[in-house]
């Protein structure tokens, strides 16, 4: 099998070569070659034996540990379907292939949409193509609610690879997390469609599966939402048919929201496989997790009947919305966050603090991740200009008390 | 009582292949010899001899352009058989033939004060085995200044690094070199050593240094002793220079015997070897690869700093090892990123390896193991270097030739070598240790 996938790329290189018939698709056959068949070249100057870590690895690693919350999503997706139409308790495979059903397509999409670009941007630059969109493009789909429209993920895909990573000079190069960007592109150019009370659970059949009417005291909104709307009296967060929420419903994730950012649990799954890797930075999800709970505790030391999010105890804000997905799979993402270790604990903490403080007292957003993350991408090089140049200041001080002890 | 440096950061590389044991004495005399006027940076050579010129052992073949003094001798005395140029008619190396007599240029060593120590040292060659900080090259002649410090390293950290000190057998020499070397300098004279084995000398102050490679590096024992300063010079040089340095002043002569290991997975059976410098690297590979020659990559020094060179070739300053692994020994391999083998070594746990016993020995071969990248896993390079030195920045401030912050950020600092270890962990897979190197010599040109 390895021999005949070897002979057939060896047999069709001639036609990609620069004056073979599909020349202009090098970038892609490179690609394929360099995905199936690790590159033999041997280094040339420097060291002579390198590590077997590299981008790719790197990245698949993340890919993995994004699979739990993924597969968790699917199911989720066909669980509150199955709960919208008055079925108590959905079978499990009936809930996750209806899941499948819904979420594959924006997967798909996603991918061909992003890699696509990335092929062609290769293409020009004469570069070899660049892994990072292999994370991005898992990472599109699970933040969107699952009444998203492909086409409007298509676009804005398109939109956030283009200019968000592409004209910055690619991976590695982008000030803001892409697929952040794609979402925050959908939430503003389509709000109708990502926010509300009618687009976090499925309202239809997929091929004939989950067929039925919705039930009678069915309401689509998530738990920030209803506690966005909320409007004096006590708080009492319910599920789609009208139950009260548990703690451990929230934690474990069977609650109405986008595709893969439900689960807490599988996200600290996902946690776990990227801080054993050590491919996410410690340091950052600690600081995101203790600055969202340090203002929500601060927020519930002051409750407010205006701002009914106070009213939420710090443990079930953590758990709520996209606030974990953020911590764990967003801000860690090395490129736009603070590159200096001191500056990672700085950059954690405000991403958190930003988080809760836009969901708790900003009452037109009921979920303040994706918007703190990417205000602290903005402010990352700035945290790290600050660190550094204290090195910087240490260093000229070392000099100067030198010159004068001579 | 000796003062302590614990480094933290650093690893410590298991290779397959090391050497242990007693060094054998050359079987053959080679007839060979060569010197590289590349392995001394910081040196714009000019030929002193001719093709055909007679020349003694220690007698130099080629000087320096700016400051005629500064020399690069034969190790041995013969004749001058060829001189190889490469691109642009720059020397690449100047090759000797072995009469096997000993002529030994001698030296006046009577006198002991700074001007002649120079000047003595200069002329033997045995300046041009010293590096200086900032730039990592050899002290500046035009320079005529004397350093704040000198560091002597008196240990190797490398991996499979050569086992054998020239120091267990020569304190006399040491100390006597040491003694010569505190006349050079306002300041002190370092000496950074293992716990195993200390020297201490009465014009020296010695410090243990502990932990992984690459506490060996002279730039990481001063950076975590005394770091230089803009405008500071400190020359740095290992413990086999200075042992040469007390004999040439004890007797007179430079001895250039040497120790080398050959090592390395390639290798049938490691061992040590008394040999002299610059000797060719077939006398001491004969019969004693596992592999045809073409498919080895053969490297004068070590893994990570290493030169690499031809079976025909010879042994490159410093001196120390020879070092074989295979070039490339498993054809492009399928899908490498989604391996699950454990015999694949990372620094990261993104491999197994992490599940191997730490003094678990791995199999390397010249491979990339992927490709170049932009910089993405931000903050890698800090893991292994022990430097108060934010490296990524300094990389980038190098990279976009801006000489105000690579100043602020430390370049005065760090020599090629010291980033090393920060190129192997790479996932981006960037030539570090080239890039260190021609932002050293852009700031040289650009200050001077």
């Amino acid at each position: 099998m390895k021999q005949l996938i070897k002979k057939y790329l060896e047999k069709i290189k001639p036609d990609f070569m620069p004056d073979g018939r599909l020349h202009s698709f090098k970038s892609v056959y490179d690609g394929f070659e360099s995905f199936l068949f690790t590159p033999d070249t041997t280094s040339r100057s420097g060291v002579h034996i390198h590590d077997s870590n590299d981008s790719k690895r790197t990245m698949i690693i993340v890919v993995i540990a994004l699979i739990p919350a993924l597969l968790f999503g699917m199911y989720n997706v066909g669980y509150q379907r199955y709960l919208s139409i008055g079925v108590e308790n959905p079978l499990f495979w009936n809930s996750f292939f209806y899941g499948f059903l819904a979420v594959l397509p924006k997967i798909v999409t996603s991918y061909v949409v992003g890699l696509g670009i990335e092929f062609a941007s290769a293409q020009i630059r004469k570069h070899e193509i660049q892994e990072g969109f292999l994370v991005s493009g898992i990472l599109i789909p699970m933040i969107c609610p699952v009444e998203t429209p492909v086409w409007m993920i298509a676009v804005a895909t398109a939109f956030s690879v283009i200019f968000v990573k592409e004209v910055f000079g690619g991976t590695g190069m982008n000030i803001f997390n892409v697929a952040l960007m794609t979402r925050a592109f959908l939430f503003f150019a389509y709000p109708s469609k990502m926010s509300g009370d009618n687009v976090f659970v499925a309202s239809d059949s997929i091929l004939g599966i989950g067929a039925g009417n919705v039930v009678n005291a069915y309401s689509g909104a998530t738990p920030l939402g209803q506690i966005a709307t909320h409007a004096g009296g006590d708080l009492h967060l319910t599920g789609i048919t009208g139950e009260p929420l548990t703690l451990w419903q929230e934690f474990l994730g069977l609650i109405p929201g986008s595709i893969g950012e439900t689960s807490t649990l599988f996200i600290l799954v996902g946690a776990a496989i990227l801080l054993f890797t050590g491919v996410a930075n410690w340091r950052i999800i600690l600081s995101v997790f203790v600055g969202g709970f340090v203002m929500c505790w601060i927020a519930n030391m002051f409750p407010s009947e205006a701002y009914p999010g106070s009213l939420i105890s710090p443990v079930e804000h953590l758990c709520l919305g996209g606030f974990a997905f953020a911590a764990v799979f967003m801000a860690t993402d090395p490129v736009t966050a603070a590159h200096t270790d001191t500056g990672r604990y700085i950059y954690g903490f405000l991403v958190g603090v930003m988080a809760m403080l836009i969901r708790i007292y900003n009452t037109g957003y009921p979920e303040g991740a994706m918007l703190a993350v990417l205000l602290m991408n903005a402010f990352a090089p700035l945290i790290d200009y600050c660190v550094v140049e204290s090195n910087v200041r240490r260093r000229m001080r070392r000099a100067k008390r030198a010159l004068k002890n001579e | 009582m000796s003062n302590i440096v614990r480094i933290r950061k650093g690893l410590d590389l298991c290779l397959v292949g090391g050497a242990s044991g007693e060094a054998v004495d050359c079987v053959s005399v080679p007839t060979r010899f060569a010197v590289f006027p590349d392995d001394y940076c910081g040196i714009m050579p000019k030929l002193a001899k001719k093709e055909g010129d007679v020349v003694n052992a220690g007698e130099r073949v080629l000087f320096d352009k700016r400051n005629e003094d500064v020399s690069i001798v034969s190790p041995v005395a013969g004749v001058v058989k060829k001189v190889v140029r490469g691109e642009r008619r720059k020397i690449v190396r100047v090759e000797i033939e072995a009469d096997g007599s000993d002529r030994h240029e001698m030296f006046d060593v009577a006198s002991d004060d700074a001007d002649a120590v120079v000047s003595v040292l200069r002329r033997s060659g045995l300046w041009a085995y010293m590096r200086q900080r900032p730039y990592d090259i050899v002290p500046d002649a035009g320079y005529d200044k004397l350093p704040r410090d000198i560091f002597i390293t008196a240990f190797d950290s490398a991996p499979l690094a050569n086992p054998y000190t020239l120091l267990n057998k020569d304190t006399a020499l040491f100390e006597k070199g040491v003694g010569i070397l505190v006349k050079l300098t306002r300041g002190k004279v370092y000496v950074c050593c293992r716990q195993e084995e200390v020297v201490e000398t009465p014009y020296s102050e010695t410090y243990i240094v502990e932990g992984p490679h690459p506490a060996g590096n002279a730039g990481i024992q001063i950076a975590n002793i005394k770091p230089v300063n803009k405008g500071e010079t400190v020359w740095t040089l290992d413990a086999d220079t200075v042992v040469r340095i007390g004999g040439l002043f004890a007797n007179g002569y430079v001895d250039f015997s040497c120790v080398t290991a050959v090592v390395g997975e390639c290798v049938k059976k490691p061992f040590l070897m008394k040999t002299t410098a610059g000797m060719p690297i077939a006398d001491l590979l004969k019969d004693n690869l596992t592999e045809p020659a073409e498919k080895c990559r053969i490297i004068s020094g070590n893994v990570l700093t290493g030169v690499k060179e031809n079976c025909d070739g010879y042994l490159h300053f410093p001196f120390r090892q020879i070092t074989v692994i295979p070039e490339n020994s498993h054809e492009s391999e399928f899908m490498g990123w989604a391996s699950l083998s454990a015999k694949k070594y990372s620094f990261s746990r993104c491999f197994f390896s992490w599940l191997g016993r730490k003094d678990k020995k791995y199999h390397f071969d010249a491979k990339i193991n992927g490709s170049e990248r932009a910089i993405i896993m931000a903050g890698e390079y800090d893991k292994v270097l022990p430097m108060d030195i934010y490296s990524e920045y300094l990389i980038k401030a190098i990279i976009a030739k801006d000489i105000d912050k690579m100043e602020q950020l430390g370049i005065y600092e760090v020599a090629p070598e010291d980033f090393a270890l920060c190129e192997f962990i790479d996932t981006s897979k960037l030539e570090l240790q080239k890039i260190v190197r021609e932002g050293l010599d852009y700031l040289r040109k650009e200050m001077n």
